[in-house]
């Protein structure tokens, strides 16, 4: 693939980041959509981290809680907690 | 204020999020139980200085961080500052890029889906200095923004970003090892006669 060697693209891929998680101003935003329409390059450097960003996400989260656990949690609203004769 | 009756109805959805991260922060499932557990017991003593209508999910998140912080870490004897070397922007996106566009469909998530196994992108995250993995975990995971996360570990914005920057980095490369060592990137890209034939990419 091309590497991006243009001042433009290393602009780009430095905000990367920044860009997905949605956290540019409105401005630098605007600035690297327009880039990103007319640079393939780049275009698919952002997809794949957006594809990826999305997968972790999705694979670090599945984890199936033990339904104890909320029992165990639960519990604990049922006594009493600061010591002032009321339960909770 | 926001009345301590209403804790476990408010609070309890809660819990399955707050179970996935905190296994990705203690590692291991009776650290992450007890985790959960002390976070819930905390934020029912102290919901009267919740303001109802805020955001009862960050509030939940930061005392489980600060806990872990507070606790957890401090039993795990872990330096508190780990530094990770230099990684490339980029990194896996151009190491992965050559068995990512030819012959695999258009789908990049379909494809990163499968490439990537459920098991490898948890050890990758769980692998970075706690410094680094909460971060992560609170933004990529989680979906906290920069300011949230800011406020719940007590450091500046900047100091959010380059650590997600740099965490992120990090697990690319550790995925990309795991991907090496099952022989899937990095490997000579060997085309079947099949994929040549393909033409409806």
């Amino acid at each position: 693939m091309n590497e991006c060697n243009d001042l433009d693209c290393l602009q780009t891929i430095r905000e990367l980041d920044v860009f997905l998680d949605d956290e540019l101003s409105d401005e630098a935003r605007t600035a690297i959509r327009h880039h990103l329409e007319g640079c393939s390059d780049c275009l698919s450097a952002f997809d794949f981290h957006a594809e990826l960003k999305q997968v972790v996400a999705t694979k670090c989260q599945n984890d199936e809680m033990p339904p104890e656990l909320l029992s165990r949690i639960e519990r604990c609203f049922d006594v009493d907690l600061d010591g002032d004769g009321v339960i909770g | 204020m926001a009345d301590q009756a209403t804790f476990a109805d408010d609070a309890m959805p809660f819990a399955p999020q707050l179970y996935s991260a905190a296994l990705r922060m203690t590692r291991n499932r009776a650290d992450a139980e007890d985790l959960v557990q002390e976070t819930y017991l905390k934020g029912f003593r102290s919901y009267s200085s919740f303001t109802a209508g805020t955001n009862l999910r960050a509030w939940l998140f930061r005392i489980m961080t600060n806990t872990y912080i507070n606790t957890y870490r401090a039993r795990q004897r872990r330096p508190d500052e780990t530094d990770l070397g230099d990684i490339e922007d980029l990194y896996l996106f151009r190491r992965i890029s050559d068995i990512n566009d030819p012959g695999l469909g258009r789908s990049a998530e379909q494809t990163l889906m499968d490439l990537l196994p459920d098991d490898e992108v948890k050890q990758a995250l769980e692998a970075l200095p706690d410094n680094f993995r909460i971060p992560v975990i609170l933004a990529d995971v989680e979906g906290f923004s920069y300011k949230e996360i800011a406020e719940m570990l007590d450091i500046p914005i900047g100091t959010v970003m380059s650590r997600l920057h740099r965490g992120r980095r990090a697990m690319q490369k550790t995925l990309h090892d795991f991907g090496v060592g099952r022989g899937l990137v990095d490997a000579t890209i060997t085309t079947t006669p099949a994929d040549d034939a393909r033409t409806d990419r």
